[in-house]
């Protein structure tokens, strides 16, 4: 890593020892979730009461503030998870394979919102729960590797090849996941099924845009917060033999 | 704007509207709680084992 | 290196030689998988035709599936696996020759049966071709991809379940283009498209797919 300046580098080194992780989490934390209640409580405010009602779907779209930042993220956590895969492959970063296998329970949550909240706005727009749509089979086929990912994972006895056997396994679903995206839209286009998708506006009026745009935004926090969560735990289970940890307890009781 | 009370009946869709946001939100609490409790449960046991050591 | 490549073909064309049932079991399963779906949905000519398509690229999946199991299984209980991690060759190219000789052992026969099944199901004539087309260029992907599941599962004891769940989803793209190839040839139309599409993905596994499968493999045997 010569191309990368000696305090940059340094700074990351520090950033990926365990104890140094673990403090500055518990720092960052009250902040974040600060930060994701305000987010929070704007975006469902806005949504929910003061973005004027659609003239077509009436307050059903009002599912959108949920379903559309909910699907964004799941494609999100995908491509964070990969790339934490590739760091914990290259460069046997233990923090970034804690990374991975923490993304994926959270990314699967956000995945199943989105499936759940497409049914849920399906049944009044296309009166049923469920429509061979192209986005929400390409949710599903995201679902499944997601599962994937968590099966394996639990599968494999010894953590730490659990650990490259699912950033290998990210890594090839995220250079398949564009090629399912187009082949299932491509699929979609020729079987027209029933198309009364009122949900594929192209313009989106300006007060209806902004809570939307802030939910997505404090779910990015939300997902920061969680998988935080999630890696403090991974990560005292993975070092629970060694010293910081044995200081940190005797240090608290 | 509408009354707070019609914001709630959502038009005659809060069934769907409620129940999508009510499921999101069960999930997303699990996520974040889940790890909170499975962390103070494991320092209990690490600390309990800690002590029998010392011992 | 290429006479490398060559001794683990040739090798494993004698082993499957000397055991058949390796080759013959994934064509029993898919005629029967295929037999099976008249009686479940009835033999009406005309629902069986229109999907026949889908039933055919549905139980080839599931055969190929099955026979995935034993592209590293015995490599791995006997432990020439380990000797192949040794050697001084590139993992990859090892990696790619016996998915090679898996192809021509199980996704070869799918092809000679391919006509009878279409027979069965009253496929129509003109598709026939496309099917065979479509059959040589999917299921060398299928052995490819599937070389990256049963890679990270071959340690496992009860790996058979989630070798579906992780290879399944990948294989959408390949199942979606073929059968819609096979179902519009047998309406006439032109499948240009889609057989260069299939061309495409065919080439960018060959290329992408013995790369992470060695990695896999060096996890598992770790």
């Amino acid at each position: 890593m010569s191309f990368v300046p000696a305090p940059i580098s340094r700074f990351f080194h520090r950033m990926a020892s365990p104890p140094h992780f673990y403090c500055l989490t518990n720092k960052l934390l009250p902040w974040l979730t600060v930060i994701f209640i305000l987010l929070l409580g704007y975006g469902l405010y806005a949504g929910l009461y003061l973005a004027p009602t659609d003239y077509q779907q009436g307050d059903s779209y009002r599912i959108i503030y949920v379903h559309v930042p909910a699907a964004w993220m799941s494609l999100f956590i995908y491509v964070v998870m990969a790339t934490a895969g590739a760091i914990g492959l290259i460069w046997r970063i233990k923090l970034a394979d804690i990374m991975v296998i923490c993304s994926a329970p959270i990314g699967a949550s956000f995945t199943f919102i989105a499936l759940v909240t497409g049914s849920l706005w399906g049944k009044p727009m296309w009166g049923t729960w469920w429509v061979w749509d192209a986005r929400l089979t390409s949710e599903l086929i995201l679902l499944f590797l997601y599962l994937g990912i968590i099966s394996l994972y639990g599968a494999i006895e010894d953590k730490r090849s659990a650990s490259r056997a699912v950033s290998i396994l990210a890594l090839v679903g995220v250079v398949n996941i564009p090629i399912i995206h187009y082949s299932v839209e491509w699929w979609n286009t020729l079987h027209q099924g029933p198309t009364v998708t009122k949900i594929d506006k192209p313009s989106i009026h300006i007060d209806m845009l902004i809570p939307l745009l802030v939910m997505a935004i404090a779910f990015k926090f939300y997902h920061l917060i969680a998988l935080l969560q999630a890696a403090k735990v991974e990560l005292l289970k993975r070092e629970q033999n060694s010293q910081w940890v044995k200081t940190m307890l005797e240090s608290e009781t | 704007m509408n009354s707070f009370a019609e914001s709630i009946l959502m038009g005659g869709y809060a069934f769907y509207v409620w129940t999508a946001y009510g499921i999101a939100f069960v999930v997303l609490l699990i996520n974040l709680v889940l790890p909170v409790l499975q962390r103070k449960q494991f320092l209990r046991e690490l600390a309990l084992k800690q002590k029998r050591t010392r011992q | 290196m290429i006479s490398a490549f060559f001794a683990i073909v040739r090798r494993d064309l004698i082993l499957a030689v000397r055991l058949r049932a390796e080759a013959v079991n994934p064509v029993f399963f898919f005629i029967l998988v295929v037999t099976l779906f008249p009686l479940g949905i009835g033999a009406e000519t005309k629902l069986l035709q229109t999907m026949a398509t889908g039933i055919i690229w549905v139980s080839a999946l599931r055969a190929a599936m099955l026979s995935l199991d034993s592209l590293f299984r015995s490599d791995f209980d006997d432990g020439s696996l380990e000797q192949l991690l040794l050697s001084p060759h590139p993992l990859t190219i090892l990696v790619f020759a016996k998915i090679i000789a898996h192809w021509l052992v199980t996704g070869l026969p799918l092809l000679i049966v391919a006509p009878l099944l279409a027979v069965f199901l009253g496929l129509p004539q003109q598709a026939l071709g496309t099917l065979l087309i479509t059959l040589v260029l999917v299921t060398p992907v299928l052995s490819l991809i599937g070389s990256i599941g049963v890679a990270l599962t071959v340690g496992l004891r009860r790996g058979g379940m989630i070798l579906s769940l992780l290879v399944l989803p990948l294989y959408v793209p390949v199942l979606i283009f073929a059968s819609n190839a096979v179902a519009m040839a047998g309406n006439g139309y032109a499948v240009d498209a889609q057989i260069n599409i299939l061309i495409a993905i065919l080439l960018l596994s060959v290329v992408l797919a013995p790369l992470p499968a060695a990695a896999a493999l060096k996890m598992s045997m770790s």
